[in-house]
């Protein structure tokens, strides 16, 4: 297997560092930035596999990174990375364009096989975006009706998700399920999919009003 | 906010919904958008009844203007949690997406409305009466339109002094002063044009002089008036701020960090308490950093958050825990918290494992926890009599209270505990 290229993008140099250290020699680090605009700059000139990225960013945010970068780094997936467990920076994150969204207390291990993930074109849900995305997605429907459906997960997804909020590896989740792994991913990217796209009123008005829930 | 949740189920104190603008989804002013959130229905609904009372005699567009005037703008994000307000204003986080980034509904809006009262002056014959309404109306709306964004820059920008004309215009250059100079020019353009009805030009523009000076000498009567009162706004804000926050960061770091980095440089020897220490320091900072929903007491999430904290400290094993839905304080689930907690105990003591998952949802019918961890596991037929943790402490505490609790457990893959209470009569739902 050949190592993904990576481009660490925080503005804490402490903390880049270690994610180098943690990573070692699983991924190929091409690059660093510290705030919006060297992001922005360093992704199109390396053009990585991955880039993880800080939500909280000075010049703003990631979710801006991946505004300026549209078009211009085709292959480039994003990894959002943050100590932040704000619902509204993850579900945020998101919907601008990340492949997935893991906390800055994950392991080295964890993580390379997150970016191993995420530079496949898979998603990448932590149990904390689990949860978030059941909350978000609330009191929906009893059995699945259309998939084409944005605003509401099926049953299937659902199921997929509470495991995964669980704690559950994909492959723990497949094989609970009885399904494949390559099915397992599939429903997870058509939920990410629906987080991107869905234009459910509520998703975004959600967050702030989670203290009424 | 401020008072500390009683445990019983009292009722909170009465507090009238009040109605505001929604300045962040606006497309003109926001109007429809707040009202919408009122009154609960969608907002197409409400952009649609403006519309239509427009033609009765231009009802629709008075009624928007008067609501613009008297409905306070809604401040964003008054509960944000201290590190997200402070990377917010270091310019950190993404700011909200504007809806006037998508100038579509605008246009097709404004293009319908010109159309019916195009139609309106065809049919009625009286062009003259339309049009500078029209424009007397633009005007007054981009004028207000600046008076929001200013402040809204006041809102976001707490840190710097108002200028004498910072209320009004805000800092934000040329674009503020384009809006401002155009919303005066449309103003004096549809007195001009009202005049010009039935005199001449020259009347006209005499008239419009007239109202030009006078805007300019309104503006010298209010300036300094004005000016004083930025000034005391200005004092007042920082005076505020100033000793707010401080008082709170001060008494946090206090309260916390302090402690801890006492506690770790007496125990530097120890590796294991100094990690133990650094991860609750850690979790109780993030906390209040960046979780608003932190200052909620008393509700089932809350409960069960406390007791994974406890069991990491005491076990030096971190809990995840992810909670789906929650339930409000007083909500009889005390059970099922201790039954997650002794399965939390029992993973963190007896799994081998540097993590341990807790998952809790509330949904329409049942209350559930899952404690999972990926440790030693052991065979659940084999528990000794002699075992008291999990037969008493969780699965017959569970069958008391109505519940159930399964353990499943396969030596060597680890052992996943689920908890199951049917949901309690909901105590005082309208609780926030």
């Amino acid at each position: 297997m050949t190592r993904h290229t990576v481009v660490i993008v925080d503005d804490h140099a402490m903390f880049r560092a270690g994610v180098r250290a943690e990573l070692g020699e699983a991924v190929a680090v091409v690059g660093e930035a510290a705030d919006v605009d060297a992001a922005v700059a360093a992704v199109v000139e390396h053009q990585p596999e991955v880039v993880l990225l800080d939500v909280h960013l000075p010049g703003g945010g990631g979710a801006e990174v991946m505004r300026r970068t549209t078009g211009k780094a085709g292959g480039t997936r994003f990894l959002a990375l943050s100590v932040s467990d704000a619902a509204e920076d993850v579900i945020g994150t998101i919907r601008a364009g990340a492949r997935g969204y893991v906390t800055k207390t994950i392991t080295g291990p964890e993580l390379v096989v997150a970016i191993d993930r995420v530079a496949s074109g898979d998603a990448v849900f932590s149990p904390r975006l689990a949860g978030f995305v059941l909350d978000a997605f609330a009191g929906t429907i009893e059995v699945a009706q259309v998939d084409e459906d944005l605003d509401r997960l099926t049953e299937r997804e659902r199921e997929v998700m509470r495991l995964i909020a669980r704690g559950y590896s994909y492959k723990e989740v497949a094989s609970e399920l009885f399904i494949s792994i390559k099915t397992v991913e599939t429903h997870m990217s058509s939920v990410l999919r629906k987080l991107q796209l869905s234009s459910r009123h509520e998703l975004t008005r959600w967050a702030s009003d989670r203290r009424l829930l | 906010m401020s008072q500390t949740a009683p445990s019983s189920a009292t009722a909170p104190p009465y507090e009238a919904r009040r109605a505001w603008r929604a300045t962040e989804e606006s497309l003109v002013g926001g109007v429809a958008a707040g009202l919408a959130h009122h009154l609960g229905v969608p907002v197409m609904w409400v952009r649609i009844a403006f519309l239509c009372a427009t033609p009765v005699g231009g009802l629709g567009v008075v009624l928007y203007g008067a609501l613009w005037m008297f409905l306070p703008a809604r401040r964003p994000d008054e509960e944000e949690a201290p590190g997200l307000a402070a990377a917010t204003r270091q310019g950190k986080r993404a700011g909200r997406q504007r809806r006037f980034a998508d100038q579509g509904p605008l246009v097709a809006m404004a293009a319908v409305v010109v159309g019916v009262l195009a139609l309106l002056s065809v049919v009625t014959g009286q062009v003259f009466v339309v049009w500078p309404l029209i424009l007397a109306g633009g005007g007054l709306a981009v004028l207000w339109w600046q008076a929001d964004e200013a402040q809204r820059e006041r809102w976001r920008d707490t840190s710097s002094r108002v200028g004498p004309f910072g209320g009004i215009f805000g800092s934000g250059g040329w674009s503020g002063w384009v809006r401002l100079v155009v919303g005066v020019a449309l103003l004096v353009g549809a007195i001009m044009l009202f005049t010009l009805r039935g005199a001449s030009l020259s009347a006209a523009r005499d008239v419009g002089m007239a109202a030009l000076l006078g805007v300019v000498g309104l503006g010298l009567i209010v300036g300094p008036w004005l000016v004083r009162l930025s000034a005391d706004l200005t004092q007042e804000r920082a005076e505020r701020i100033r000793s707010q926050e401080r008082a709170d960061v001060a008494a946090h770091l206090h309260d916390s960090v302090l402690q801890t980095l006492a506690l770790i440089q007496r125990s530097a020897d120890d590796p294991a308490t100094v990690a133990r220490l650094a991860r609750a320091q850690e979790r109780d900072l993030r906390s209040w950093l960046y979780d608003s929903a932190a200052t909620d007491t008393g509700t089932f999430a809350a409960a069960l958050r406390e007791v994974a904290a406890e069991v990491e400290d005491g076990f030096g094993v971190p809990v995840e825990v992810v909670c789906v839905g929650d339930l409000p304080a007083g909500a009889p689930v005390r059970p099922l918290v201790l039954a997650a907690r002794e399965a939390m105990v029992n993973a963190a003591k007896h799994a081998g494992v540097d993590k341990v998952d807790a998952y809790a949802e509330v949904s329409g019918s049942d209350v559930e926890v899952f404690v999972r961890d990926r440790g030693v596991g052991f065979d659940p037929a084999a528990i000794g009599a002699d075992r008291h943790g999990v037969r008493d402490s969780i699965v017959d505490r569970m069958r008391r209270h109505g519940g159930e609790a399964v353990v499943r457990s396969t030596p060597g893959e680890g052992t996943e505990v689920r908890l199951r209470l049917p949901r309690p009569a909901d105590v005082a739902e309208e609780s926030s």
